[in-house]
């Protein structure tokens, strides 16, 4: 691990965060154990599943057997009548509202269905075998029609419409989404000109399931004002509080107070970005009859009627001059939307950021469409639209390389990002360790011994680029934390933010007691709950450590304060006591001559440890105080002047949101980073083994390091997944492996040698330094695995996943054996 | 039709009337309110069930329940010594960074526990290849193999 600061100019704010050493942590940069999650390892957390709430029932949702068809009818009477039934409803039994994204679907479909996974009908009951058993009584008649499942077929003029009407009935001509996924800077056809070398590659990329362990669910709960308590998986607690919010004002609810909590949540990495069908229908079953209900995905449902990650088809170009040096990239990309929108809608905003940002390219033009099918619709997945962007970039990027007759590694410290840069997209790169970054990995994989032999083994590498100092996708980036310190020195913090398994409650926990002087195990917080948490953007983005860090010390510095002032108040007279009381038992007791303006105001006064002492005689036998003391004395004071500390902040990152032309510094700092991959490819069964992968992170700093690397690790085995073994395989609209039999996510088994190497850089507006983390582990993996089957065998496959068929059949063309 | 059936459950003797139709899994999570087991897939191919029934590891969600009869069934419930002291496998999957969202938890450490009971000292290959059967979607495997190293070691 370096350990470093680089040339940095760094303000009274940034000091600030940083505190006032910049090496002289406590808790920062120390592996502090996950004790607040200790329920997890004794089987007592309360994950979704386990919630209960007196009276409660199941809700199950009937789907359509078509991806494209009319409804002629529905009858739900047979299972009405089921015994445990308590409700059966369809479109016709709940207000006509629409709800999603682009306000394209309706909750429960009545008249068309237009995807597999279309929500016809659903019942509650007393069990959840019961609600099952009803799905089964419910006769619905349809006609099926035709179904478009390629987005090139969907996207022609004369192509039957998906959706004849928008949101507000205006007729639409096109399947082609509107939304505005154009960017232009600088000159292509002047650059193209002036390249040495030009490369253009085709790339696709495939559907892939976030594969949460724990299965989608949420309990739906209505008080005797319909006001409404949802626990909901969310990791957007505020903004989906607003989705139901705008739902139930549709519904005729308008005014009505909305709990959104969370219980445990078991992973998220995209699925708990938007608000669900699922959860509206939960909503709607808990209305009709007046009792909680619940809803839980099995996980064929999870597979099948969980939006995944879309794929994409990218056609890109790049040029270079004669000393590798890249004139300019051209990227168009096709979106499978599915049959609705969902924030997948949205990834190009992020493609975008690898797109004109990952090296120093100075003429760009991206463009992506996204089109309405009959196969499932998508929404986010770790990383958005980066994975499938980089993918398309670092493999191009290689392409490139040889056609100039550079070694790949050189050509991307040719091309790499600088400090200070900004980039055609108006990002302003602060810190960038991406120099450290390749060469620590060609270092550890041994590059220049073992690049470019072409005997079935070889490297690869790839590069990243991902926002790491939050990601203005709202009109506020922000976070709230409270915190309150009650008089035993217990350290409350109440975010609104969420966990879902990241960490959270360790490094804020670690960031918080830095910042107060208390110890991580003295802090307990609180997340998930909308009526006790500040506003949060989300826990998105790989924002959370970043923006709740920030205000989390912004917050933690002004408690501190706080008892520091309770501090100046209370140890004179407290000292002063003892003293009396001293004398009072020993007559001949001698009082000490001491030196009170050593304790006179906050600035001279430390916390350290929960342990209030002046700064300049940190172990003075009399001002070295217990903080605990000091809030009990300021709390029970008994004149009507007693104060109890509570400080919060609400912090949001000076950024910008993308303008109209689509530019601007969407986050306040960049992470970037390098894989790198070593892999033996079997000619015979076309079976690609990784032998070793190396990667290195820019995390700015470590809050806590193992945590960091866990971030890094399981990144890189989603990514592992997504270049080699991940499909969710659609065909004709239909889910075919709804299973972890035939999705192949790997296991233990599969064991591939990981290296995580963390490049510390502090970033002057990080918390300490720190960077997000969540995500960049995954965008370069499936790219350098690509690249190194290139350099095993001279085959480059650029359409994921990489499959042992796919090598087999590469191989065989190449050698003419069809 | 429901029959009694009777088995060792974390070291007590259970006496419970079962209807043959169910699922070990069931019986822990919606007759006993053991919940600590998880339901992963209902499918035998995620592990997420696992609990241990006479020493090996089996995935609860299949297993019949009229099989447990005079058995002995160890959950994650019965990890920890009944004044809270942890495990060495939890411990240090607390302490190792093995534990993220938590779901695939209970199983894996039952899956690591039936194999440290039989065998103190495994190498990392029985390791992988003892949780081969447990998915995880947030580790990448790594840190978990690393707390169980860690138990190991914590037992010598």
């Amino acid at each position: 691990m370096t350990n470093h600061c680089k040339n940095y100019k760094y303000t009274a704010e940034t000091y600030s965060a940083l505190g006032e050493t910049m090496t002289d942590f406590l808790h920062i940069g120390k592996n502090v154990p996950r004790t607040a999650e200790i329920d997890k390892v004794t089987g007592r957390a309360v994950y979704i599943d386990e919630l209960k709430r007196p009276g409660m029932l199941y809700g199950k949702i009937l789907y359509s057997r078509y991806a494209h068809a009319r409804i002629k009818s529905i009858n739900t009477e047979k299972a009405k009548k089921l015994p445990g039934v308590r409700a059966v409803i369809t479109g016709y039994d709940i207000p006509d509202v629409r709800v999603g994204f682009l306000n394209d679907q309706t909750v429960l479909k009545r008249d068309l269905v237009r995807q597999y996974r279309d929500e016809v009908a659903a019942a509650a009951a007393i069990t959840p075998e019961i609600a099952e058993e009803a799905l089964k009584l419910i006769e619905v008649e349809y006609e099926p029609l035709p179904g478009i499942f390629d987005p090139i077929e969907a996207m022609k003029p004369d192509a039957p419409l998906i959706h004849e009407l928008d949101a507000r009935g205006r007729p639409l001509r096109s399947n082609i989404l509107p939304l505005p996924w154009k960017f232009s800077a600088g000159d292509i056809e002047k650059a193209r000109k002036e390249s040495a070398y030009i490369v253009t590659d085709n790339v696709t990329t495939t559907w892939i399931n976030q594969c949460c362990m724990g299965t989608s669910g949420c309990v739906a709960e209505f008080d005797s004002n319909n006001n409404l308590t949802f626990f909901s998986q969310t990791n957007v607690i505020f903004g989906g509080k607003g989705r139901i919010a705008t739902y139930l004002s549709n519904i005729g609810l308008k005014g009505k107070k909305i709990r959104v909590l969370n219980p445990v949540v078991g992973g998220s990495f995209g699925t708990k970005l938007d608000t669900d069908i699922y959860e509206f229908i939960c909503i709607q079953l808990a209305l009709k009859t007046r009792k909680p209900v619940k809803i839980k995905f099995s996980r064929e449902e999870e597979f099948a009627a969980l939006p995944p990650r879309q794929p994409t088809i990218f056609t890109i170009e790049q040029g270079c001059d004669k000393d590798g040096r890249l004139t300019f990239r051209k990227v168009e990309a096709i979106l499978d939307n599915g049959a609705y929108t969902s924030w997948g809608a949205t990834t190009p905003s992020v493609m975008m950021l690898p797109i004109s940002s990952m090296y120093r390219v100075p003429n760009v033009s991206f463009n992506a469409t996204c089109v309405y099918t009959n196969n499932i619709y998508s929404q986010a997945m770790r990383g958005y639209g980066n994975p499938q962007a980089a993918f398309a970039v670092e493999t191009s990027m290689d392409s490139l390389a040889e056609a100039a007759g550079i070694d790949p590694a050189e050509f991307r410290l040719i091309n790499r990002n600088h400090p200070g840069d900004v980039t055609p997209m108006e990002l302003k790169i602060t810190t960038c360790p991406l120099e450290e970054c390749i060469t620590t990995v060609k270092e550890k994989i041994k590059w220049d011994e073992k690049w470019g032999k072409r005997n079935g083994r070889g490297v690869g590498m790839a590069s990243l680029i991902h926002v790491a100092g939050g990601a203005r996708v709202y009109l506020s980036d922000g976070t709230g934390i409270r915190i309150k310190i009650d008089e035993n020195g217990e350290v409350y913090v109440l975010s609104g933010s969420t966990d879902q398994g990241q960490g959270s409650p360790t490094v804020i926990a670690q960031i918080v007691a830095e910042a107060t002087g208390f110890n991580p195990e003295d802090v307990n917080i609180v997340f998930g709950d909308t009526d006790i948490g500040l506003w949060d953007a989300g826990t998105h983005a790989s924002r959370h450590t970043f923006v709740a860090g920030n205000a989390a010390i912004r917050a933690g510095e002004k408690a501190k304060t706080q008892v520091l002032e309770l501090a100046v108040q209370y140890i004179p007279q407290m000292v002063k006591r003892a003293l009396k009381r001293q004398k009072k038992k020993n007559p001949d007791f001698k009082e000490p001559e001491l030196d009170y303006t050593m304790i006179d105001s906050p600035e001279k006064l430390d916390i350290k440890n929960r342990m209030i002492f002046p700064k300049e005689a940190p172990d003075h036998p009399y001002f070295r105080i217990e903080a605990s003391q000091v809030l009990t004395g300021a709390l029970h004071v008994g004149n009507g002047e007693s104060k109890a500390v509570v400080a919060e902040v609400f912090w949001d990152p000076p950024t910008k949101m993308l303008n109209a032309e689509m530019k601007g510094n969407y986050s306040l700092t960049y992470a970037f980073g390098t894989t790198g991959v070593e892999v033996e490819v079997d000619r015979e069964t076309g079976e690609v083994k990784i032998l070793n992968l190396v990667s290195a992170h820019d995390v700015g700093r470590a809050i806590n390091p193992a945590l960091v690397k866990g971030q890094i690790y399981g990144a890189i085995y989603t990514g592992v997944g997504f270049g080699l073994t991940e499909q969710v395989q659609v065909v004709e609209g239909k889910v075919m492996n709804p299973n972890f039999r035939d999705y192949k996510i790997l296991t233990a088994n599969d064991y591939i040698p990981v290296e995580a190497v963390i490049i510390e850089d502090p970033d002057p507006s990080g918390p300490y330094g720190a960077k997000g983390i969540g995500e960049p582990g995954l965008v370069p993996t499936a790219p350098a695995i690509a690249n190194a089957i290139y350099d095993a065998i001279g085959i480059r496959i650029r359409d994921l996943p990489i499959t042992p068929e796919k090598v087999l059949a590469a191989i065989k063309a190449k050698e003419g054996i069809v | 039709m429901k029959k009694e059936i009777s088995f060792t459950l974390n070291n007590e003797t259970i006496e419970v009337e079962a209807d043959p139709k169910w699922t070990l899994l069931y019986l822990l999570r919606e007759v006993l309110e053991m919940t600590g087991t998880k339901e992963g897939c209902g499918a035998g191919e995620c592990g997420a069930c696992t609990v241990i029934v006479d020493g090996k590891a089996v995935d609860s969600c299949l297993y019949p329940v009229m099989e447990i009869e005079g058995k002995s069934v160890e959950t994650i419930e019965g990890v920890a010594l009944s004044d809270g002291t942890l495990h060495p496998l939890q411990q240090a999957f607390i302490e190792n960074n093995g534990v993220q969202c938590g779901y695939c938890t209970s199983g894996m450490i039952m899956s690591a526990k039936a194999l440290l009971d039989k065998k103190p000292d495994p190498t990392e290959a029985e390791i992988r290849l003892a949780i081969s059967g447990n998915i995880c979607r947030c580790t990448g495997y790594v840190q978990i193999v690393e707390s169980v190293q860690q138990a190991v070691n914590m037992k010598k």
